[in-house]
Protein backbone atom coordinates (compact mmCIF):
# COMPACT_ATOMS: atom_id res chain seq x y z
CA UNK A 1 0.00 0.00 0.00
CA UNK A 2 1.26 3.44 -0.89
CA UNK A 3 1.68 5.80 2.02
CA UNK A 4 -0.74 8.66 2.40
CA UNK A 5 1.20 11.76 1.40
CA UNK A 6 -1.69 14.20 1.28
CA UNK A 7 -1.42 15.50 4.89
CA UNK A 8 2.28 16.19 4.46
CA UNK A 9 1.76 17.89 1.10
CA UNK A 10 -1.00 20.02 2.58
CA UNK A 11 1.23 21.08 5.47
CA UNK A 12 4.04 22.00 3.07
CA UNK A 13 1.72 24.10 0.92
CA UNK A 14 0.39 25.82 4.06
CA UNK A 15 3.90 26.67 5.25
CA UNK A 16 5.07 27.81 1.81
CA UNK A 17 2.12 30.18 1.42
CA UNK A 18 2.35 31.49 4.99
CA UNK A 19 5.99 32.39 4.43
CA UNK A 20 5.79 33.67 0.87
CA UNK A 21 2.60 35.60 1.65
CA UNK A 22 4.61 38.12 3.66
CA UNK A 23 6.54 39.16 0.57
CA UNK A 24 3.84 38.99 -2.09
CA UNK A 25 2.03 42.09 -3.36
CA UNK A 26 -1.33 42.87 -1.73
CA UNK A 27 -3.45 42.05 -4.79
CA UNK A 28 -2.07 38.51 -4.94
CA UNK A 29 -2.97 37.98 -1.27
CA UNK A 30 -6.53 38.97 -2.09
CA UNK A 31 -6.55 36.65 -5.09
CA UNK A 32 -5.32 33.69 -3.08
CA UNK A 33 -7.74 34.32 -0.21
CA UNK A 34 -10.74 34.48 -2.55
CA UNK A 35 -9.47 31.32 -4.24
CA UNK A 36 -9.36 29.60 -0.84
CA UNK A 37 -12.94 30.67 -0.13
CA UNK A 38 -14.12 29.30 -3.45
CA UNK A 39 -11.93 26.23 -2.98
CA UNK A 40 -13.87 25.39 0.19
CA UNK A 41 -17.14 25.44 -1.76
CA UNK A 42 -15.60 23.31 -4.50
CA UNK A 43 -14.26 20.86 -1.92
CA UNK A 44 -17.88 20.17 -1.00
CA UNK A 45 -18.91 19.88 -4.64
CA UNK A 46 -16.11 17.38 -5.12
CA UNK A 47 -17.57 15.16 -2.41
CA UNK A 48 -20.94 15.24 -4.17
CA UNK A 49 -19.46 14.76 -7.63
CA UNK A 50 -17.72 11.61 -6.44
CA UNK A 51 -21.23 10.23 -5.85
CA UNK A 52 -22.16 11.33 -9.36
CA UNK A 53 -24.19 14.28 -8.11
CA UNK A 54 -23.79 17.78 -9.55
CA UNK A 55 -25.33 20.56 -7.50
CA UNK A 56 -26.23 23.50 -9.73
CA UNK A 57 -27.14 25.50 -6.65
CA UNK A 58 -24.21 25.40 -4.30
CA UNK A 59 -24.19 29.21 -4.32
CA UNK A 60 -27.19 28.88 -2.00
CA UNK A 61 -24.95 27.84 0.85
CA UNK A 62 -22.16 30.19 -0.18
CA UNK A 63 -24.66 33.03 0.09
CA UNK A 64 -26.17 31.78 3.35
CA UNK A 65 -22.69 31.61 4.88
CA UNK A 66 -21.89 35.11 3.71
CA UNK A 67 -25.18 36.62 4.89
CA UNK A 68 -24.99 34.81 8.23
CA UNK A 69 -21.54 36.31 8.79
CA UNK A 70 -22.64 39.73 7.58
CA UNK A 71 -25.80 39.80 9.67
CA UNK A 72 -23.98 38.66 12.77
CA UNK A 73 -21.89 41.83 12.45
CA UNK A 74 -24.82 44.02 11.48
CA UNK A 75 -27.19 42.85 14.22
CA UNK A 76 -24.85 41.95 17.08
CA UNK A 77 -21.64 43.75 16.16
CA UNK A 78 -19.72 40.48 16.06
CA UNK A 79 -16.48 40.88 14.17
CA UNK A 80 -14.24 38.00 15.21
CA UNK A 81 -13.29 36.24 12.01
CA UNK A 82 -13.54 32.74 13.48
CA UNK A 83 -16.95 33.45 15.00
CA UNK A 84 -18.20 34.71 11.65
CA UNK A 85 -16.93 31.66 9.82
CA UNK A 86 -18.39 29.27 12.38
CA UNK A 87 -21.73 31.06 12.10
CA UNK A 88 -21.65 30.86 8.30
CA UNK A 89 -20.80 27.19 8.42
CA UNK A 90 -23.46 26.39 11.02
CA UNK A 91 -26.22 28.31 9.20
CA UNK A 92 -25.44 26.66 5.87
CA UNK A 93 -25.05 23.23 7.46
CA UNK A 94 -28.42 23.57 9.18
CA UNK A 95 -30.22 24.59 5.99
CA UNK A 96 -28.40 21.78 4.19
CA UNK A 97 -29.56 19.30 6.80
CA UNK A 98 -33.20 20.30 6.35
CA UNK A 99 -33.11 20.51 2.54
CA UNK A 100 -31.09 17.29 2.47
CA UNK A 101 -34.19 15.28 3.41
CA UNK A 102 -35.68 16.36 0.10
CA UNK A 103 -32.62 16.48 -2.15
CA UNK A 104 -31.10 13.16 -1.06
CA UNK A 105 -34.08 11.49 -2.74
CA UNK A 106 -33.11 12.77 -6.17
CA UNK A 107 -30.36 11.88 -8.62
CA UNK A 108 -28.79 13.23 -11.79
CA UNK A 109 -30.53 16.15 -13.50
CA UNK A 110 -33.36 16.23 -10.94
CA UNK A 111 -30.90 16.71 -8.10
CA UNK A 112 -29.07 19.37 -10.07
CA UNK A 113 -32.11 21.40 -11.07
CA UNK A 114 -33.80 21.10 -7.70
CA UNK A 115 -30.69 22.49 -6.01
CA UNK A 116 -30.65 25.27 -8.60
CA UNK A 117 -34.30 26.05 -7.91
CA UNK A 118 -33.75 26.34 -4.16
CA UNK A 119 -30.79 28.68 -4.65
CA UNK A 120 -32.85 30.91 -6.93
CA UNK A 121 -35.58 31.10 -4.28
CA UNK A 122 -33.03 32.56 -1.86
CA UNK A 123 -31.83 34.96 -4.56
CA UNK A 124 -35.40 36.08 -5.12
CA UNK A 125 -36.01 36.56 -1.41
CA UNK A 126 -32.83 38.58 -0.90
CA UNK A 127 -33.53 40.82 -3.90
CA UNK A 128 -36.92 41.67 -2.36
CA UNK A 129 -35.61 42.21 1.19
CA UNK A 130 -34.90 45.89 1.61
CA UNK A 131 -33.72 45.49 5.19
CA UNK A 132 -30.77 43.56 3.75
CA UNK A 133 -30.09 46.08 1.00
CA UNK A 134 -31.98 44.11 -1.68
CA UNK A 135 -29.94 44.02 -4.91
CA UNK A 136 -27.20 46.24 -3.48
CA UNK A 137 -26.48 44.01 -0.50
CA UNK A 138 -24.54 45.60 2.33
CA UNK A 139 -21.06 46.15 3.68
CA UNK A 140 -19.61 43.71 6.14
CA UNK A 141 -17.97 45.17 9.23
CA UNK A 142 -14.18 44.95 9.24
CA UNK A 143 -13.36 41.70 10.98
CA UNK A 144 -11.06 41.24 13.92
CA UNK A 145 -8.83 38.44 15.10
CA UNK A 146 -9.11 37.64 18.82
CA UNK A 147 -10.48 41.15 19.37
CA UNK A 148 -7.66 42.89 17.55
CA UNK A 149 -7.61 44.65 14.20
CA UNK A 150 -4.23 44.26 12.50
CA UNK A 151 -2.44 47.31 11.09
CA UNK A 152 -3.76 48.28 7.65
CA UNK A 153 -0.70 46.98 5.82
CA UNK A 154 -1.16 43.57 7.45
CA UNK A 155 -4.92 43.14 7.12
CA UNK A 156 -4.71 41.25 3.83
CA UNK A 157 -1.97 38.99 5.09
CA UNK A 158 -3.81 38.22 8.34
CA UNK A 159 -6.99 37.30 6.49
CA UNK A 160 -4.93 35.12 4.15
CA UNK A 161 -3.25 33.38 7.10
CA UNK A 162 -6.63 32.68 8.69
CA UNK A 163 -8.01 31.44 5.37
CA UNK A 164 -5.01 29.18 4.86
CA UNK A 165 -5.40 27.68 8.30
CA UNK A 166 -9.12 27.09 7.86
CA UNK A 167 -8.69 25.60 4.39
CA UNK A 168 -5.88 23.39 5.68
CA UNK A 169 -8.01 22.01 8.51
CA UNK A 170 -11.05 21.57 6.24
CA UNK A 171 -8.98 19.73 3.63
CA UNK A 172 -7.43 17.45 6.23
CA UNK A 173 -10.81 16.58 7.76
CA UNK A 174 -12.39 15.92 4.36
CA UNK A 175 -9.39 13.81 3.38
CA UNK A 176 -9.85 11.70 6.48
CA UNK A 177 -13.58 11.48 5.89
CA UNK A 178 -13.07 10.25 2.32
CA UNK A 179 -11.04 7.37 3.72
CA UNK A 180 -13.80 6.18 6.07
CA UNK A 181 -16.27 3.49 4.96
CA UNK A 182 -18.99 6.12 4.50
CA UNK A 183 -16.64 8.34 2.50
CA UNK A 184 -15.53 5.46 0.31
CA UNK A 185 -19.13 4.67 -0.50
CA UNK A 186 -19.16 7.66 -2.89
CA UNK A 187 -17.96 5.94 -6.06
CA UNK A 188 -19.99 2.87 -5.15
CA UNK A 189 -23.16 4.99 -5.05
CA UNK A 190 -22.19 6.51 -8.39
CA UNK A 191 -21.60 3.09 -9.94
CA UNK A 192 -24.39 0.95 -8.55
CA UNK A 193 -26.83 2.12 -5.95
CA UNK A 194 -28.79 -1.14 -5.99
CA UNK A 195 -25.73 -3.05 -4.90
CA UNK A 196 -25.03 -0.50 -2.16
CA UNK A 197 -28.47 -1.19 -0.72
CA UNK A 198 -28.00 -4.95 -1.06
CA UNK A 199 -24.76 -4.71 0.87
CA UNK A 200 -26.62 -3.25 3.81
CA UNK A 201 -26.01 0.48 3.41
CA UNK A 202 -28.44 3.32 2.81
CA UNK A 203 -27.39 5.36 -0.22
CA UNK A 204 -29.85 8.08 0.73
CA UNK A 205 -28.39 8.43 4.19
CA UNK A 206 -24.84 8.55 2.80
CA UNK A 207 -25.84 11.24 0.30
CA UNK A 208 -27.60 13.24 3.00
CA UNK A 209 -24.45 13.25 5.13
CA UNK A 210 -22.34 14.31 2.15
CA UNK A 211 -24.84 17.00 1.25
CA UNK A 212 -24.64 18.52 4.73
CA UNK A 213 -20.84 18.44 4.66
CA UNK A 214 -20.86 20.15 1.26
CA UNK A 215 -23.34 22.77 2.51
CA UNK A 216 -21.27 23.50 5.62
CA UNK A 217 -18.10 23.86 3.54
CA UNK A 218 -19.85 26.24 1.15
CA UNK A 219 -21.13 28.27 4.13
CA UNK A 220 -17.61 28.46 5.50
CA UNK A 221 -16.34 29.63 2.11
CA UNK A 222 -19.12 32.20 1.88
CA UNK A 223 -18.33 33.66 5.32
CA UNK A 224 -14.66 33.81 4.41
CA UNK A 225 -15.47 35.55 1.13
CA UNK A 226 -17.67 38.04 2.98
CA UNK A 227 -14.92 39.03 5.42
CA UNK A 228 -12.33 39.14 2.63
CA UNK A 229 -14.30 41.20 0.13
CA UNK A 230 -16.09 43.27 2.78
CA UNK A 231 -19.34 43.40 0.84
CA UNK A 232 -22.12 40.92 0.13
CA UNK A 233 -25.06 40.97 -2.25
CA UNK A 234 -27.67 38.54 -3.63
CA UNK A 235 -25.44 37.80 -6.65
CA UNK A 236 -23.71 35.34 -4.33
CA UNK A 237 -26.78 33.07 -4.61
CA UNK A 238 -27.29 33.65 -8.35
CA UNK A 239 -27.02 30.70 -10.70
CA UNK A 240 -23.93 32.10 -12.42
CA UNK A 241 -22.10 31.86 -9.09
CA UNK A 242 -23.14 28.20 -8.82
CA UNK A 243 -21.97 27.74 -12.38
CA UNK A 244 -18.58 29.18 -11.49
CA UNK A 245 -18.20 26.62 -8.72
CA UNK A 246 -19.04 23.77 -11.07
CA UNK A 247 -16.63 25.24 -13.59
CA UNK A 248 -13.86 25.11 -11.00
CA UNK A 249 -14.85 21.58 -9.92
CA UNK A 250 -14.49 20.29 -13.47
CA UNK A 251 -11.30 22.29 -13.99
CA UNK A 252 -9.80 20.89 -10.78
CA UNK A 253 -10.85 17.24 -10.92
CA UNK A 254 -11.97 15.09 -8.02
CA UNK A 255 -8.72 13.21 -7.44
CA UNK A 256 -7.60 14.81 -4.20
CA UNK A 257 -8.65 17.36 -1.57
CA UNK A 258 -5.89 19.69 -2.80
CA UNK A 259 -7.41 19.84 -6.28
CA UNK A 260 -10.32 22.21 -5.45
CA UNK A 261 -7.96 24.85 -4.08
CA UNK A 262 -5.57 24.46 -6.98
CA UNK A 263 -8.50 24.73 -9.38
CA UNK A 264 -9.87 27.83 -7.66
CA UNK A 265 -6.45 29.49 -7.78
CA UNK A 266 -5.93 28.69 -11.46
CA UNK A 267 -9.45 29.96 -12.13
CA UNK A 268 -8.68 33.20 -10.30
CA UNK A 269 -5.44 33.70 -12.16
CA UNK A 270 -6.98 33.01 -15.60
CA UNK A 271 -9.87 35.32 -14.78
CA UNK A 272 -7.57 38.13 -13.64
CA UNK A 273 -5.18 37.80 -16.56
CA UNK A 274 -7.96 37.44 -19.12
CA UNK A 275 -9.77 40.45 -17.71
CA UNK A 276 -6.56 42.46 -17.87
CA UNK A 277 -5.96 41.55 -21.50
CA UNK A 278 -9.49 41.90 -22.73
CA UNK A 279 -12.13 43.30 -20.33
CA UNK A 280 -15.00 42.61 -22.74
CA UNK A 281 -14.28 39.06 -23.81
CA UNK A 282 -12.56 37.54 -20.78
CA UNK A 283 -15.22 34.86 -20.51
CA UNK A 284 -14.08 33.58 -23.89
CA UNK A 285 -10.60 32.96 -22.54
CA UNK A 286 -12.07 31.23 -19.50
CA UNK A 287 -14.29 29.03 -21.66
CA UNK A 288 -11.38 28.22 -23.93
CA UNK A 289 -9.22 27.13 -21.02
CA UNK A 290 -11.94 24.83 -19.70
CA UNK A 291 -12.28 23.36 -23.18
CA UNK A 292 -8.55 22.68 -23.28
CA UNK A 293 -8.64 21.05 -19.84
CA UNK A 294 -11.62 18.85 -20.71
CA UNK A 295 -10.03 17.70 -23.97
CA UNK A 296 -6.51 17.11 -22.70
CA UNK A 297 -7.05 16.45 -18.98
CA UNK A 298 -10.47 14.81 -18.68
CA UNK A 299 -9.86 14.17 -14.99
CA UNK A 300 -9.04 17.81 -14.37
CA UNK A 301 -5.89 19.66 -13.44
CA UNK A 302 -5.24 17.20 -10.66
CA UNK A 303 -4.32 14.50 -13.16
CA UNK A 304 -1.10 16.46 -13.77
CA UNK A 305 -0.01 15.47 -10.26
CA UNK A 306 -1.37 11.95 -10.28
CA UNK A 307 1.17 9.30 -9.43
CA UNK A 308 3.61 11.71 -7.86
CA UNK A 309 1.23 12.82 -5.15
CA UNK A 310 -1.14 9.88 -5.02
CA UNK A 311 -3.99 10.30 -2.57
CA UNK B 1 -33.20 -29.29 12.57
CA UNK B 2 -34.92 -25.96 13.00
CA UNK B 3 -35.78 -23.89 9.95
CA UNK B 4 -33.63 -20.80 9.54
CA UNK B 5 -36.00 -19.37 6.95
CA UNK B 6 -39.71 -19.97 6.79
CA UNK B 7 -41.95 -18.65 4.03
CA UNK B 8 -45.67 -19.09 4.65
CA UNK B 9 -48.42 -18.59 2.10
CA UNK B 10 -46.61 -16.06 -0.10
CA UNK B 11 -48.69 -14.51 -2.85
CA UNK B 12 -47.64 -11.91 -5.37
CA UNK B 13 -49.40 -10.62 -8.44
CA UNK B 14 -48.21 -8.17 -11.04
CA UNK B 15 -51.50 -7.09 -12.57
CA UNK B 16 -52.94 -10.22 -14.16
CA UNK B 17 -49.68 -12.16 -13.82
CA UNK B 18 -49.32 -14.42 -10.83
CA UNK B 19 -45.68 -14.44 -9.77
CA UNK B 20 -46.23 -16.29 -6.51
CA UNK B 21 -49.21 -18.33 -5.47
CA UNK B 22 -49.30 -19.81 -1.98
CA UNK B 23 -45.57 -20.42 -1.67
CA UNK B 24 -44.68 -22.39 1.46
CA UNK B 25 -41.11 -23.39 2.18
CA UNK B 26 -39.17 -23.95 5.38
CA UNK B 27 -35.43 -23.92 4.77
CA UNK B 28 -33.24 -25.81 7.20
CA UNK B 29 -30.03 -24.38 8.55
CA UNK B 30 -26.87 -25.26 6.56
CA UNK B 31 -28.86 -26.89 3.78
CA UNK B 32 -28.24 -26.35 0.09
CA UNK B 33 -31.43 -25.82 -1.86
CA UNK B 34 -31.74 -25.63 -5.63
CA UNK B 35 -34.54 -23.54 -7.12
CA UNK B 36 -35.58 -24.72 -10.58
CA UNK B 37 -38.22 -23.70 -13.06
CA UNK B 38 -38.60 -22.05 -16.44
CA UNK B 39 -38.23 -18.32 -16.87
CA UNK B 40 -41.15 -16.55 -15.27
CA UNK B 41 -41.94 -19.47 -12.96
CA UNK B 42 -41.39 -17.34 -9.85
CA UNK B 43 -37.88 -18.22 -8.65
CA UNK B 44 -36.47 -14.70 -8.71
CA UNK B 45 -39.73 -13.31 -7.32
CA UNK B 46 -39.27 -15.70 -4.40
CA UNK B 47 -35.73 -14.40 -3.85
CA UNK B 48 -36.88 -10.80 -4.24
CA UNK B 49 -39.53 -11.30 -1.59
CA UNK B 50 -37.06 -12.83 0.85
CA UNK B 51 -34.63 -9.93 0.39
CA UNK B 52 -37.34 -7.33 0.82
CA UNK B 53 -37.11 -5.99 -2.73
CA UNK B 54 -40.72 -7.03 -3.30
CA UNK B 55 -43.42 -7.13 -0.64
CA UNK B 56 -45.74 -10.14 -0.94
CA UNK B 57 -49.43 -9.33 -1.31
CA UNK B 58 -50.13 -11.99 1.32
CA UNK B 59 -48.05 -14.26 3.50
CA UNK B 60 -45.15 -13.88 5.92
CA UNK B 61 -41.44 -14.61 5.83
CA UNK B 62 -39.68 -15.53 9.06
CA UNK B 63 -35.95 -15.63 9.53
CA UNK B 64 -34.60 -17.17 12.72
CA UNK B 65 -38.06 -16.75 14.18
CA UNK B 66 -38.26 -13.07 13.28
CA UNK B 67 -40.77 -11.63 10.81
CA UNK B 68 -38.79 -9.95 8.03
CA UNK B 69 -41.61 -9.52 5.51
CA UNK B 70 -41.70 -5.73 5.76
CA UNK B 71 -37.97 -5.02 5.95
CA UNK B 72 -36.03 -3.14 3.26
CA UNK B 73 -33.22 -4.95 1.39
CA UNK B 74 -30.47 -3.23 3.39
CA UNK B 75 -32.05 -4.30 6.69
CA UNK B 76 -32.48 -7.87 5.47
CA UNK B 77 -28.82 -7.84 4.43
CA UNK B 78 -27.78 -6.56 7.85
CA UNK B 79 -29.51 -9.56 9.43
CA UNK B 80 -27.32 -11.91 7.40
CA UNK B 81 -29.27 -12.69 4.23
CA UNK B 82 -27.11 -11.78 1.24
CA UNK B 83 -27.77 -12.24 -2.44
CA UNK B 84 -25.92 -12.36 -5.71
CA UNK B 85 -27.39 -11.37 -9.03
CA UNK B 86 -28.14 -13.06 -12.33
CA UNK B 87 -26.49 -10.09 -14.03
CA UNK B 88 -23.48 -9.19 -11.85
CA UNK B 89 -24.06 -5.97 -9.93
CA UNK B 90 -20.59 -4.57 -9.47
CA UNK B 91 -19.01 -1.17 -8.96
CA UNK B 92 -17.84 -0.92 -12.55
CA UNK B 93 -15.31 1.89 -12.18
CA UNK B 94 -13.57 0.26 -9.21
CA UNK B 95 -11.06 -2.57 -9.22
CA UNK B 96 -11.96 -6.01 -7.89
CA UNK B 97 -10.06 -5.20 -4.72
CA UNK B 98 -11.83 -1.85 -4.28
CA UNK B 99 -15.17 -3.57 -4.88
CA UNK B 100 -14.40 -5.80 -1.93
CA UNK B 101 -13.26 -2.85 0.19
CA UNK B 102 -16.53 -0.99 -0.39
CA UNK B 103 -18.48 -4.04 0.75
CA UNK B 104 -16.26 -4.54 3.76
CA UNK B 105 -16.59 -0.83 4.54
CA UNK B 106 -20.34 -1.23 4.81
CA UNK B 107 -19.89 -4.18 7.16
CA UNK B 108 -17.50 -2.12 9.28
CA UNK B 109 -19.82 0.84 9.33
CA UNK B 110 -22.84 -1.25 10.31
CA UNK B 111 -20.76 -2.59 13.19
CA UNK B 112 -19.80 0.96 14.18
CA UNK B 113 -16.13 0.43 13.37
CA UNK B 114 -13.59 2.23 11.21
CA UNK B 115 -15.43 5.56 11.35
CA UNK B 116 -14.13 9.10 11.33
CA UNK B 117 -13.00 9.05 14.95
CA UNK B 118 -11.63 5.54 15.15
CA UNK B 119 -7.90 5.05 15.46
CA UNK B 120 -5.74 2.42 13.83
CA UNK B 121 -6.99 -0.30 11.53
CA UNK B 122 -10.40 -1.64 12.45
CA UNK B 123 -11.03 -5.39 12.43
CA UNK B 124 -13.88 -6.64 10.27
CA UNK B 125 -16.50 -8.35 12.42
CA UNK B 126 -16.80 -12.07 11.75
CA UNK B 127 -13.41 -12.17 10.05
CA UNK B 128 -11.32 -10.53 12.80
CA UNK B 129 -8.88 -9.18 10.26
CA UNK B 130 -8.26 -5.69 8.83
CA UNK B 131 -10.31 -4.80 5.72
CA UNK B 132 -7.45 -5.28 3.23
CA UNK B 133 -6.68 -8.77 4.53
CA UNK B 134 -10.32 -9.82 4.38
CA UNK B 135 -10.52 -8.56 0.78
CA UNK B 136 -7.37 -10.46 -0.23
CA UNK B 137 -8.54 -13.63 1.46
CA UNK B 138 -11.96 -13.71 -0.16
CA UNK B 139 -10.54 -12.84 -3.59
CA UNK B 140 -8.08 -15.68 -3.22
CA UNK B 141 -10.76 -18.11 -2.13
CA UNK B 142 -12.66 -17.38 -5.34
CA UNK B 143 -9.54 -17.59 -7.49
CA UNK B 144 -9.71 -13.85 -8.21
CA UNK B 145 -6.29 -12.83 -6.87
CA UNK B 146 -4.90 -12.23 -10.38
CA UNK B 147 -7.74 -9.81 -11.15
CA UNK B 148 -7.22 -7.82 -7.94
CA UNK B 149 -6.28 -4.53 -9.61
CA UNK B 150 -8.40 -4.78 -12.74
CA UNK B 151 -11.46 -2.61 -13.12
CA UNK B 152 -14.70 -4.54 -12.76
CA UNK B 153 -15.98 -3.36 -16.14
CA UNK B 154 -13.12 -4.99 -18.08
CA UNK B 155 -13.33 -8.38 -16.36
CA UNK B 156 -14.54 -11.41 -18.36
CA UNK B 157 -18.10 -12.60 -17.73
CA UNK B 158 -17.25 -15.61 -15.58
CA UNK B 159 -14.92 -13.54 -13.42
CA UNK B 160 -17.55 -10.85 -12.95
CA UNK B 161 -19.94 -13.56 -11.84
CA UNK B 162 -17.48 -14.84 -9.26
CA UNK B 163 -16.71 -11.33 -8.02
CA UNK B 164 -20.44 -10.71 -7.64
CA UNK B 165 -20.70 -13.78 -5.44
CA UNK B 166 -17.46 -12.98 -3.59
CA UNK B 167 -18.99 -9.61 -2.67
CA UNK B 168 -21.78 -11.35 -0.80
CA UNK B 169 -19.26 -13.16 1.39
CA UNK B 170 -17.85 -10.05 3.08
CA UNK B 171 -20.79 -9.81 5.45
CA UNK B 172 -20.43 -13.46 6.58
CA UNK B 173 -23.94 -14.30 5.39
CA UNK B 174 -26.01 -16.86 7.22
CA UNK B 175 -28.17 -17.31 4.16
CA UNK B 176 -26.79 -16.94 0.68
CA UNK B 177 -29.22 -16.45 -2.19
CA UNK B 178 -27.54 -17.05 -5.54
CA UNK B 179 -29.53 -16.06 -8.60
CA UNK B 180 -28.25 -18.22 -11.47
CA UNK B 181 -24.62 -18.35 -10.31
CA UNK B 182 -23.56 -20.24 -13.43
CA UNK B 183 -25.60 -18.51 -16.13
CA UNK B 184 -23.59 -17.13 -19.01
CA UNK B 185 -20.73 -19.46 -18.13
CA UNK B 186 -19.48 -22.30 -20.33
CA UNK B 187 -20.58 -25.83 -19.46
CA UNK B 188 -17.12 -26.87 -18.26
CA UNK B 189 -16.75 -23.78 -16.07
CA UNK B 190 -20.09 -24.31 -14.35
CA UNK B 191 -18.82 -27.06 -12.11
CA UNK B 192 -15.60 -25.19 -11.35
CA UNK B 193 -17.56 -22.13 -10.25
CA UNK B 194 -20.01 -24.15 -8.17
CA UNK B 195 -17.19 -26.10 -6.50
CA UNK B 196 -15.52 -22.82 -5.58
CA UNK B 197 -18.72 -21.34 -4.18
CA UNK B 198 -19.52 -24.44 -2.19
CA UNK B 199 -15.98 -24.64 -0.79
CA UNK B 200 -16.25 -21.03 0.38
CA UNK B 201 -19.69 -21.68 1.83
CA UNK B 202 -18.47 -24.76 3.67
CA UNK B 203 -15.55 -22.80 5.08
CA UNK B 204 -17.76 -19.91 6.23
CA UNK B 205 -20.85 -21.91 7.10
CA UNK B 206 -24.00 -20.68 5.39
CA UNK B 207 -27.36 -21.88 4.16
CA UNK B 208 -27.57 -21.66 0.37
CA UNK B 209 -30.46 -21.22 -2.01
CA UNK B 210 -29.47 -21.15 -5.65
CA UNK B 211 -31.40 -20.73 -8.86
CA UNK B 212 -30.13 -23.03 -11.58
CA UNK B 213 -31.21 -24.20 -15.03
CA UNK B 214 -28.63 -26.95 -15.46
CA UNK B 215 -30.11 -30.09 -13.89
CA UNK B 216 -26.71 -31.76 -13.69
CA UNK B 217 -25.48 -28.92 -11.52
CA UNK B 218 -28.65 -29.10 -9.43
CA UNK B 219 -28.45 -32.83 -8.78
CA UNK B 220 -24.77 -32.60 -7.96
CA UNK B 221 -24.86 -29.69 -5.49
CA UNK B 222 -28.38 -29.37 -4.08
CA UNK B 223 -29.58 -31.44 -1.16
CA UNK B 224 -33.14 -30.38 -1.85
CA UNK B 225 -34.97 -29.01 -4.84
CA UNK B 226 -37.87 -26.58 -5.04
CA UNK B 227 -39.44 -26.76 -8.49
CA UNK B 228 -41.42 -23.68 -9.53
CA UNK B 229 -44.08 -23.52 -12.17
CA UNK B 230 -46.50 -20.68 -12.79
CA UNK B 231 -45.82 -19.09 -9.40
CA UNK B 232 -46.35 -22.34 -7.49
CA UNK B 233 -44.00 -24.87 -5.99
CA UNK B 234 -44.86 -28.12 -7.78
CA UNK B 235 -42.22 -30.27 -6.15
CA UNK B 236 -40.19 -30.02 -2.95
CA UNK B 237 -37.92 -33.02 -2.43
CA UNK B 238 -34.43 -34.41 -2.75
CA UNK B 239 -33.07 -33.89 -6.30
CA UNK B 240 -33.35 -37.49 -7.46
CA UNK B 241 -37.01 -37.57 -6.42
CA UNK B 242 -37.93 -34.07 -7.57
CA UNK B 243 -36.27 -34.38 -10.97
CA UNK B 244 -38.04 -37.72 -11.56
CA UNK B 245 -41.44 -36.23 -10.76
CA UNK B 246 -43.65 -36.38 -13.87
CA UNK B 247 -44.97 -32.87 -13.41
CA UNK B 248 -41.44 -31.49 -12.99
CA UNK B 249 -40.31 -33.46 -16.03
CA UNK B 250 -43.12 -32.04 -18.08
CA UNK B 251 -43.10 -28.39 -16.96
CA UNK B 252 -39.55 -27.73 -15.78
CA UNK B 253 -36.98 -30.08 -17.21
CA UNK B 254 -38.73 -30.37 -20.56
CA UNK B 255 -39.26 -26.62 -20.59
CA UNK B 256 -35.59 -26.00 -20.07
CA UNK B 257 -34.65 -28.39 -22.85
CA UNK B 258 -36.98 -26.67 -25.24
CA UNK B 259 -35.66 -23.23 -24.26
Amino acid sequence: MSRDRTPRTLALILLALLVSGQFLPQWTLFLVTVALAKGLVVLGLMILLRCGLVSFGQALYYCIGAYAAGMLGRLFGASDVFTLMLAGMAAAGLVGFVLGFLLARYRSIFFGLLSLAVSMILYGLLVKTEALGSTDGFHVLPSTLFGLRPADAWVRYTVLAVALLVAFIAALLVHRYLGTPLGRLASAIKDNEIRVEYMGASARHAIHVKYVIAAALAGLGGALAATTVGHIDPEMAYWTTSGEFIFITILAGTGNVIAPFLGALVFGVIQTVAFGISPNTWQMVLGGSLLVVIVFLPNGLWSLFRGRKAA
Amino acid sequence: MAAILDAQGLNKNFGAVTAASDINAAIERDSVVGLIGTNGAGKTTFINMITGYLKPDRGRIRYEGRDITELAPRDVTRLGICRSFQIPQLYASLTAFENMLVGIGVVLRNAGRGGFFSRGRALVPGHDLPAEDVAERILERFGLAEYRDKNAQVLPGGVRKLLDIALTMVAKPKILLLDEPTSGVSAEEKFVIMEMIMAAVRAEGATVLFVEHDMEVVSRFAGRVLAFYDGRIIADAAPEIALADPEVKRYVVGGVLRA
